[in-house]
């Protein structure tokens, strides 16, 4: 496919994207609601607090690095979105992902943190540079069984490439990395929980306690920013998690329920559980699921011989 | 009008009109204190006119509150984020930091102490952004009328929105009276946040007659 016609589609395919995100985003927060027995928001409450941060002005200046720091967070989550295919061979929904491959993909997912983390330091509030810790900590222990599972699924597709492991998945449900490593798929599930930051992991935005973290000193365009980059991370994530266990999509609509169901498998252990420590947090992720991990990579290993 | 005498704050024949006049214009930022010296960009009338009625939906749709309980007052908030009254119904939901707040529930009496901090507070949040005061302490200083410590007359030290009356108001009468702010809001009559950018010198006189320590800048940004 040419260049031009690829960029045009991958942009429309990341507008679709971040406003699927927005959308989930209205449906979790009617989901917990009613959970708690309330009634909640309306479904489209997240578009209208978007509009209210787009027409506000900011009235605070932290230095040049301060706001690159919703920049760097959203050119993360973007990076991501338009690293992963969408709809198995569609040349128009496949994004930029044969042009990098999983590493690639799981650099921008740190990138985007990193970024934010220089950025939110430079605000001088301390519940800014208490947050980012908390959420580097917690990032390192998690990345420890995602990337064994990530090792495992290579292991068994022999590459890195999304599109190889997606390709490899072909040929019925049981084909799925889901059911045919499971030690891969459990590993990689807990680390999502860490990733998307709901209970017990919310260390990060932790209410009550940092209440909003990193973004203490953020206000309208640039919240309104992080909320596109988070976003865009999370659909892109979620589409990730997809072509790597669930066998990727044949079509839009199975991309879009595939999404919301792995989205909500984080969104309901979060409604249940209250919040770990940073430090009970760091040892979870180091103890079962990297054990978990482990065997992933050795079952992939065996498999393969 | 008398002059205003600091030993007789609950004279209210010495009260100054201190909210926006009716029919004034919706959203008129003339003051180019409201935003660092960018101003709005000149539009056709109607046209400015309809972008004003837009902005101040979505404004009025999506409340963030302060989490800064100043009095008793404070107990009765709790209860709104609950699911008995559930006040996120309305999109109004807490805000932690004052940068990413719009309304300020001043909750019941307000001492001398807190109100440096509410000031503080006050002026940290991004414009627009609306005051509540809640109970009889904020109007006349209810049942500390005659304390030496406590704020009597809060409009006079920052510009007030909507009053609920009551000692203390349930939170019923807190979501009635965001129905009232949400609507003012949408009329584009919420202009308290103006007046207090217009008459800056006037709150600050007041508020360093009761400050006797006053450490602040002169604006917190």
């Amino acid at each position: 496919m040419e260049l031009l016609p690829k960029i045009g589609w991958t942009a429309l395919s990341l507008f679709v994207g971040i406003n699927y995100g927005f959308v989930i985003n209205g449906i979790i927060r009617k989901v917990m609601a009613r959970i708690q027995g309330r009634f909640g928001p309306p479904l489209w409450q997240p578009y209208i607090d978007m509009g209210k941060l787009l027409f506000q002005r900011n009235s605070i200046m932290h230095g040049y690095m301060h706001w690159l720091g919703p920049v760097f967070r959203s050119v993360g989550g973007i990076g991501v979105f338009v690293l992963v295919p969408i709809v198995i061979g569609d040349p128009r929904l496949a994004g930029f992902s044969e042009m990098g491959d999983l590493l690639l993909v799981m650099y921008f997912m740190f990138f985007g943190s990193l970024g934010m983390a220089l950025g939110a330091g430079e605000g001088g509030h301390p519940h800014s540079p208490i947050g980012v810790s908390r959420g580097l900590s917690q990032m390192t222990a998690f990345e420890v069984p995602f990337i064994l599972s990530i090792i495992a699924l290579a292991t068994a597709a022999g590459s890195f490439d999304i599109n190889a492991i997606v390709a490899g998945q072909q040929g019925g449900v049981l084909q799925w990395n889901f059911f045919s490593n499971p030690f891969a798929t459990a590993a990689a599930f807990i680390a999502l929980l860490g990733m998307n930051m709901y209970a017990p992991f919310n260390i990060v935005g932790a209410p009550t306690e940092i209440p909003v973290g990193p973004a203490t000193e953020y206000q309208n365009t640039y919240f309104s920013l992080m909320m596109i980059g988070r976003s865009a991370l999370a659909i892109g994530k979620m589409v990730l998690f997809m072509n790597l266990f669930l066998g990727g999509a044949h079509s839009v609509l199975e991309a879009l329920v595939k999404v919301i169901v792995i989205y909500f498998w984080s969104v309901f252990v979060g409604a249940v559980f209250p919040r770990f420590r940073t430090e009970q947090s760091v040892r979870f992720f180091l103890r079962w699921p990297t054990v978990i991990g482990v065997a992933g990579v050795l079952f992939a290993q065996l498999v393969r011989s | 009008m008398r002059k205003f005498d600091p030993d007789r704050p609950w004279d209210l024949t010495t009260l100054p009109t201190t909210m926006a006049p009716k029919g004034s214009k919706p959203h008129a930022p003339t003051d180019d204190r409201c935003f660092l010296g960018a101003g709005d960009v000149p539009a056709a009338p109607k046209l400015q006119e309809a972008v004003a009625t837009i902005k101040n939906w979505f404004r009025a749709s999506s409340l963030n509150v302060l989490a800064f309980g100043t009095g008793c007052g404070a107990i009765e908030l709790r209860p709104l984020s609950t699911s008995r009254f559930d006040m996120s119904r309305f999109g109004i939901s807490g805000a932690p930091s004052p940068r990413q707040a719009n309304v300020f529930i001043i909750s019941g009496y307000l001492s001398t102490k807190t109100l440096k901090r509410v000031i503080r507070s006050y002026e940290q949040m991004p414009n627009p952004k609306w005051v509540v005061a809640l109970g009889s302490c904020t109007i006349n200083g209810g049942m500390y009328w005659d304390s030496y410590n406590t704020i009597k007359v809060l409009d006079l030290y920052m510009p007030v929105d909507v009053y609920i009356t009551g000692c203390m108001p349930r939170p019923e009468a807190l979501i009635a009276g965001f129905d009232y702010l949400m609507q003012d809001i949408k009329k584009g009559e919420a202009n308290g946040w103006h007046h207090y950018l217009e008459n800056l010198e006037w709150y600050r006189d007041n508020q360093k007659k009761v400050i006797t320590d006053w450490d602040l800048p002169n604006y917190s940004w």
